[in-house]
């Protein structure tokens, strides 16, 4: 046994530690000090948006003869006062890795490209020829399918996978390709995987999307629920200000709410660690305890909400053949295609009316009783919970992120919470917050606001609206019916598509799907590797899904392109171009532009199409959907601060006019332009953004906005007959009211039995971000978070005689892997329950979770499956 | 033991020292001898000083026992299954042939069943170690605030994260960050009771060079004078106060104005605060039944 | 005595080249594969043998430790670990059996150094150098014990070469090259045979156990012996063959029995007349009047 641990140990820990070299030893260097030159002097400083979470920290990146050789937290930003985590600590570490790539990559045999060939280093040139080759292909195979059908009906054989990470201009230059170009809705971000349940959510709660709050919350709450977050690891900065106020108000709580342990419970007055799936129950317990006890606040209930029901047994996602999805009566899709909803088997996105009277009796079998022995969490406990919630004079402020929204009933579970704020009326005012986190930097500023999802357009429109697509068209100059109004392909089906040869070209940008997305084993790489797709990776960084791929873009990132994020509260921040890319490294954005110049209008419209706007014919995509008078309305220029330094625009000596601006502007066009379906979404201008340290939008007179919906904070608010001074209204809806939605408690779709004996919830730790691809290149961080790890309860370890190290297998039905138990790290799982971090590309603990999803949003749920644990 | 046989001569027989040859040459090997000891001893002395930041594998005997009980085998260094562990080589700076670890390399992994210890022959590592906890190899410091990051106020916490003893030997103290006015700090603080000297923290320490240590305890630790006790910690471990209890405290205060000794003090209290709408009575009599 | 490249010709004219190298090559093969075994563990993860020859665990059971690590430790003051303890009566006990000094010849590595020294210095011819006594070990011993009472620590183990270089093979040499060097300039320049057979405390402790082992070299056929001086020439502790090889007419027995003959068996190798064998330290007389009874016949 020993000999194996060791072994086991030396191949892996160590090989890779060993590897990454930055190891002094102590005491070598001393009695230099003071004698530094300061060969930091010239450095030329200027802002950015923080490359990581959510949270949108700002930070001042110094450059000195195009490198960036210093760093520092923004001291003027709101969200971070200077502040940075240990990731944004190592910032300009992540540009520099040893591997970045330079060269695009096909992989060839014999000097032509071969999906089993070995990669070699192509021109730009060669690498589009290849990959327009194989999408034209594609696209003329779906024109001919598309024949005779009506819009709402086309079907497309080409997609891309983008991100919450892309900035702005880059999601909305691949929305505008894909949607307006290649009509095609099969493009969908990373942020699918990360906040889709909210994104539901809101539009079934509020119809608009984005929380109504903002960061100020965390200092005017006296009362945190975290209902499924770590935000103490990954909303690192945000969590040293809630951290902040707990500490200095007076009578200020903190309840955690989790299905194992972990560093929120550090500061939690009241931990409650409940069974997977049960917080549906406990929070409509919580309804209920309010309803029963009179404590809701009648004259909102009265005025502002209504009720509605949700319609049951929905089914997990699964493809249909799955017994659970046969048993399922209301999953949408039939035994058949599940792509195809002319054949749905009942719709569960369907809402049924009901009154307040009927809300109450469906939350009333909720009892403390009933979600104390479903939960596990003691009864006190959750009244405690229930009462901060209950009592009008405590401010409470929910959060969450992927425990609750990665859940197969997160739309539920999300909107139960905004029940209970809203049976209270603790909505859109300081303190009083409902707050989903998002994990990325711009899962908001990009994959959720400018469309990048495969039913939206730019704004908060949906492809399914006629009003919608003509509106977007109108902005777009496109002919009209050119929008493709069927819903796309979402992230999970465009890999089950790809295994089942319905989509035949991918184009993966700023992410990394293959190790991020679920059941690696039967579901991504066989979609990959299907003979009958063409995958492209754009990527800084050698993957995991490059290693899967079949041509590989080097990619510019971050800063090194000009860029903006819109963080969690809905900031909108921008940044200049600091450096070049290495080698031959562009921009997602130039290579969306650049390939859209290898498409005629020709081979990708129908006659018919063509025929409304003979003026397109013979012209090519870049030509229609960039030089339409819009996007290069702005001449090129040179970047310069308010101080005099000149900054580079790769993008803009290329194409020859402002190309960020033009997109910017263009994209505030949707809340601008006559005719607007939605509003809400409004922006400030693009160089106002480059002066200031992000606004919250909607921006509108120059002013941004910190709470919406409510009378004096939110512009698009006013008094009138139905709104009092000060008195909220939802006006995402049209009757100006917000939906309580009742989801009741639905069993999980795998759940632990007699072999596969444990619970196993996967997520992320505070020293890497995601997958690791930028991470995992700086030493520091390495050594101090090598490994992923299965943490698990030492209890449930000695039943399995492993201890502390013990090397061993987490097995699924799905796949396994091989790693290390650790029982006294900072996650504590309770017995039953086992927690692995899915940072780590040499452990993917993706090969053993189950791509299940919320039918409503599509969203992997990566909290669940079971799995068992055992000796390697 | 004499000098029998020359060497010069191997064929042929004793020499015929005199009685007074013998004793010179006795006298001049001893002296000859002494003065090699006397080398050897001085020169082990100096290269037997452990560098500060070297440290011994759990168990290991005050440093002058361990340098008298360790045979040098290296067999704790085979023990370790995580290659931790060194033995000094000559031009180490260790005591040749001991083993030892610096932190900054890697630290102790603190395995349960201590591998390292028991295959020790000679109990240099003391058998009597069984719980890692116990193990002492150094004590951590913070040795540099102006560095750590989180005394910045940056989120960093590798050393908690890393910490074996988890919650124990390093916690973290919050505490309102006066510079940022909104932010926490979160301070790492050693604790010598639990801290077992393995070295993960400074292992991983993110910082060019580590701002906490792992030490001998002797080069850390502070001592208070003999004669003070900590007050509160006596009444704790007694259970109530070392003296007579504190009588009742009366105040002249106004209405409305209360006054808690011992506790919060002077407390305004406000007016209940009614429902901005709906009816609290149901609830606050809900809320004062538990 | 003929010169040094001349010894053992004519033990390979009267035995062929094997038989007048046979107890060498597999004295060596012994050394190497002591190493071996050592570092089987190391360098290929089969661990039959684990520690260094200080001390070292058998197939994960069975303990050893090198007596005069024992003996330093119990005179620095620490009380016996019963591993230990068991680990030097294996270690003693097996010596004792089979020649105390057969650590010296068969195991140590130091010994690869030392043979090198004496054949480059017989080689060149180098003559001279300091004299030491061979008794001198002893009193090296005796400075090793009062040195750890002393000190309190394992003094000598910050010198001991025979330790620094076995130990450099196993777990990494560093520089411990430099000591191999300093021992074979020691033995090539300063001293003959200088540091194994008159200062190694390790081979005085050894000889001592070895005095009374009863596998010995036996001078039975001494009444062949031609006098080429071969045997003394290669023998590094030549003054112990004398009385058994020439005592005969003193009524000294064939046996070799002094402590510090390593059974190394080189003078087995180079005798042409097959004077010595291996043998036991009993029957220290009879043996020889029947074989000289047979050889005197003419």
């Amino acid at each position: 046994m020993k000999q194996t641990r060791r072994d086991f140990i030396k191949t892996n820990a160590i090989a890779a530690t060993a590897a990454i070299a930055g190891v002094t030893i102590p005491g070598v260097k001393e009695a230099l000090a003071a004698e530094e030159k300061d060969e930091y002097m010239d450095v030329r400083w200027d802002k950015a948006a923080c490359r990581y979470c959510g949270t949108g920290c700002s930070v001042l990146m110094g450059v000195k003869d195009g490198k960036v050789v210093a760093s520092q937290g923004d001291p003027d930003a709101p969200v971070n006062r200077g502040l940075n985590c240990i990731k944004g600590y190592f910032l300009p570490k992540i540009l520099y890795g040893k591997d970045r790539l330079t060269k695009p990559l096909l992989r060839k045999t014999d000097g032509k490209f071969d999906k089993n060939g070995k990669f070699e280093e192509v021109s730009w040139d060669e690498a589009f020829n290849v990959m327009a080759e194989k999408w034209k292909a594609a696209i003329a195979k779906s024109m001919e399918e598309n024949k005779g059908k009506p819009v709402d009906k086309l079907t497309s054989r080409v997609g891309m996978f983008g991100s919450g990470q892309w900035t702005i201009w880059e999601g909305y230059a691949a929305s505008k390709f894909m949607k307006a170009g290649l009509r095609s809705n099969n493009l969908d971000p990373n942020a699918r995987h990360c906040m889709a349940s909210a994104v539901v959510a809101f539009m079934r709660g509020f119809g608009i999307d984005e929380p109504m709050g903002c960061y100020d919350d965390l200092e005017h709450a006296d009362v945190f629920v975290l209902w499924g977050a770590n935000m103490a690891e990954m909303h690192p900065i945000l969590w040293s200000r809630l951290t902040d106020t707990r500490l200095t108000k007076a009578g200020s709580e903190v309840h955690v709410l989790s299905t194992y342990e972990h560093r929120c419970f550090e500061l939690s007055d009241n931990s409650m660690v409940f069974k997977p799936q049960s917080d549906l129950a406990i929070a409509n317990f919580i309804a209920n305890y309010i309803i029963q006890n009179k404590a809701y606040n009648q004259d909102f209930v009265a005025n502002k909400v209504n009720f509605k029901r949700a319609v049951t047994n929905i089914g997990y996602g699964l493809r249909p053949k799955h017994p659970l999805e046969v048993a399922a009566a209301n999953n949408g899709y039939s035994a058949n295609d599940p792509a195809d909803p002319e054949k749905n088997k009942g719709d569960p996105n369907k809402m049924d009316p009901m009154t307040f009277e009927e809300y109450a009796a469906a939350v009333a079998e909720y009892t403390v009783e009933k979600a104390s022995e479903m939960s596990g969490v003691p009864q006190d406990q959750l009244l405690r919970l229930a009462k901060v919630y209950a009592d009008p004079s405590k401010k409470v402020s929910s959060f969450w992120t992927m425990g609750m929204n990665q859940h197969t009933r997160g739309v539920w579970q999300n909107g139960n919470v905004y029940n209970i704020h809203l049976l209270m009326g603790k909505i859109s005012e300081p303190g009083n917050s409902p707050f989903s986190l998002t994990g990325q930097p711009s899962a908001c500023g990009t994959a959720r606001e400018v469309g990048t999802f495969a039913h939206r357009l730019p704004a908060d429109h949906v492809v399914m609206n006629k009003d919608h697509r003509a509106y977007a068209e109108k902005i777009w100059k496109l002919p009209e019916g050119t929008i493709n109004g069927k819903v796309g392909f979402h992230a999970v089906l465009m890999h089950r598509m790809m295994k089942d040869g319905k989509l035949n070209c991918y184009w993966q940008q700023c992410n990394n799907n293959m190790q991020a997305a679920a059941n690696t084993n039967q579901e991504s790489f066989p979609g990959w590797r299907n003979p009958d797709v063409f995958v492209t990776v754009s990527d800084p960084y050698p993957t995991v899904s490059t290693i899967a791929a079949d041509l590989v873009l080097p990619t510019a990132m971050w800063i090194e392109k000009e860029g903006a994020y819109g963080n969690a509260e809905r900031r909108t921040q921008f940044w200049r171009q600091q450096v070049k890319a290495p080698g031959e490294s562009r921009s997602d954005m130039w290579q969306v532009m650049e390939f859209a110049k290898r498409f005629k209008t020709e081979e990708v419209w129908p006659e018919e199409q063509l025929a409304k706007m003979p003026e397109y014919k013979g012209k090519t995509l870049y030509e229609v959907l960039y030089e339409n008078g819009q996007v290069n309305k702005f001449p090129k220029q040179q970047v310069t601060d308010d101080r005099g330094n000149n900054y580079g625009n790769d993008e803009m000596d290329h194409f020859g006019y402002y190309v960020q601006k033009g997109l910017f502007e263009e994209y505030r066009m949707f809340n601008t332009a006559e005719g607007m379906p939605k509003k809400g979404h409004e922006m400030a201008e693009f160089d106002t953004y480059h002066k200031v340290r992000g606004l919250r939008w909607p921006v509108i007179d120059g002013k941004e906005t910190l709470w919406r919906f409510r009378e004096g904070y939110d512009p698009h608010v006013k008094v009138s007959d139905t709104v009092a001074k000060g008195a909220v209204n939802f006006y995402g809806q049209k009757d100006g009211k917000a939906n309580i939605i009742f989801g009741p408690y639905e069993p999980p779709a795998e759940a632990p039995d007699a072999e596969f004996d444990l619970w196993l919830c996967t997520g992320r730790v505070l020293e890497h971000w995601h997958s690791g691809s930028m991470t995992r290149r700086v030493p520091e961080l390495h050594r101090a978070m090598p490994d992923a790890v299965v943490y698990m309860n030492p209890k449930d370890a000695k039943k399995r005689n492993l201890r502390d190290g013990s090397e061993v297998k987490v097995i699924s039905r799905r796949g396994e892997i091989i790693t290390r138990v650790d029982t006294r790290g900072r996650n504590r799982p309770p017995e039953g329950l086992v927690f692995v971090p899915w940072f780590d590309e040499s452990r993917l603990i993706n090969k053993v979770t189950l791509d299940q999803t919320d039918p409503l949003s599509k969203e992997t749920d990566y909290k669940k499956c079971a799995v068992k644990v055992v000796k390697a | 033991m004499g000098t029998k046989v020359s060497d010069d001569n191997p064929a042929g027989g004793t020499s015929q020292a005199t009685r007074r040859q013998f004793l010179a040459e006795m006298a001049r090997t001893a002296c000859g001898i002494g003065l090699l000891g006397l080398g050897i001893g001085v020169y082990a002395q100096r290269a037997g000083a452990l560098p500060a930041q070297a440290l011994r594998p759990p168990g290991a005997l005050p440093e002058e026992e361990f340098l008298a009980a360790c045979t040098r085998c290296g067999l704790c260094i085979r023990g370790c299954p995580y290659d931790m562990l060194h033995l000094g080589r000559l031009g180490d700076g260790v005591p040749l042939g001991t083993p030892y670890f610096f932190a900054r390399q890697a630290g102790c992994e603190m395995c349960e069943d201590i591998p390292c210890v028991p295959v020790c022959p000679t109990g240099a590592l003391s058998h009597e170690l069984t719980d890692i906890n116990k193990a002492r190899m150094g004590l951590a410091v913070v040795s540099d605030q102006e560095t750590c990051i989180a005394f910045l106020g940056l989120r960093c916490e590798v050393c908690f994260n890393i910490c074996p003893i988890r919650g124990k030997a390093i916690t973290l103290e919050k505490e309102h960050n006066v510079r940022s006015g909104k932010h926490a700090r979160f301070l790492p603080v050693v604790h010598s009771e639990h801290c077992t000297g393995c070295g993960k923290c400074e292992e991983g320490c993110i910082l060019e060079e580590a701002a906490i240590r792992v030490l001998p305890k002797h080069l850390v630790q502070g001592k208070l004078a003999s004669h003070y006790r900590k007050g509160w910690e006596e009444k704790a471990k007694a259970g109530e106060s070392l003296v007579t209890p504190d009588l009742e405290h009366r105040y002249n205060l106004p209405e409305g104005v209360r006054y808690e000794h011992g506790g919060k003090g002077l407390i305004l209290e406000k007016a209940e605060t009614p429902a901005p709408s709906g009816p609290a009575d149901v609830l606050n009599r809900g809320l004062e039944g538990r | 005595m003929a010169s040094y490249s001349e010894v053992g010709k004519e033990a390979v004219q009267a035995k062929g080249w094997f038989g007048a190298y046979k107890w060498l090559i597999l004295r060596r093969l012994s050394q190497v594969s002591v190493f071996l075994l050592f570092l089987l563990g190391p360098l290929a993860g089969v661990w039959i043998i684990k520690g260094n020859l200080s001390s070292s665990l058998l197939l994960d059971r069975v303990p050893m430790t090198e007596p005069i690590l024992f003996l330093q430790m119990l005179a620095a003051g620490m009380a016996p670990a019963v591993d230990a303890l068991i680990g030097v009566l294996i270690v003693s006990l097996f010596y004792l059996l089979v020649g105390g000094r057969v650590f010296c010849s068969w195991v140590c590595p130091l010994n690869w150094v030392t043979d090198a020294a004496y054949w480059t210095r017989e080689r060149l011819g180098i003559r001279g150098g300091a004299r030491f006594s061979r008794g001198l070990r002893y009193w090296m011993l005796g400075m090793v014990v009062v040195l750890s009472a002393v000190t309190g620590t394992l003094a000598f183990e910050m010198f001991n070469p025979v330790s620094i270089v076995q130990r450099g093979i196993i777990f990494g040499m560093g520089l411990a090259w430099a000591v191999i060097l300093a021992v074979f300039l020691f033995d090539l320049l300063v001293a003959k045979r200088g540091w194994c057979s008159h200062l190694c405390p390790m081979g005085g402790l050894y000889g001592l156990i070895g005095q009374l082992s009863p596998l010995r070299i036996r001078a039975d056929q001494r009444a062949s012996c031609n006098d080429c001086m071969d045997c003394f020439a290669v023998c590094p502790e030549p003054q112990v063959i004398k009385p058994a090889l020439k005592g005969a007419g003193k009524g000294v027995g064939p046996v070799i029995l002094a402590g510090e003959c390593t059974n190394c068996g080189r003078c087995i190798d180079v005798c042409s007349k097959d004077v010595f064998n291996f043998g036991l330290r009993f029957n220290n007389e009879e043996k020889v009047e029947s074989l000289r009874g047979t050889t005197q016949q003419p």
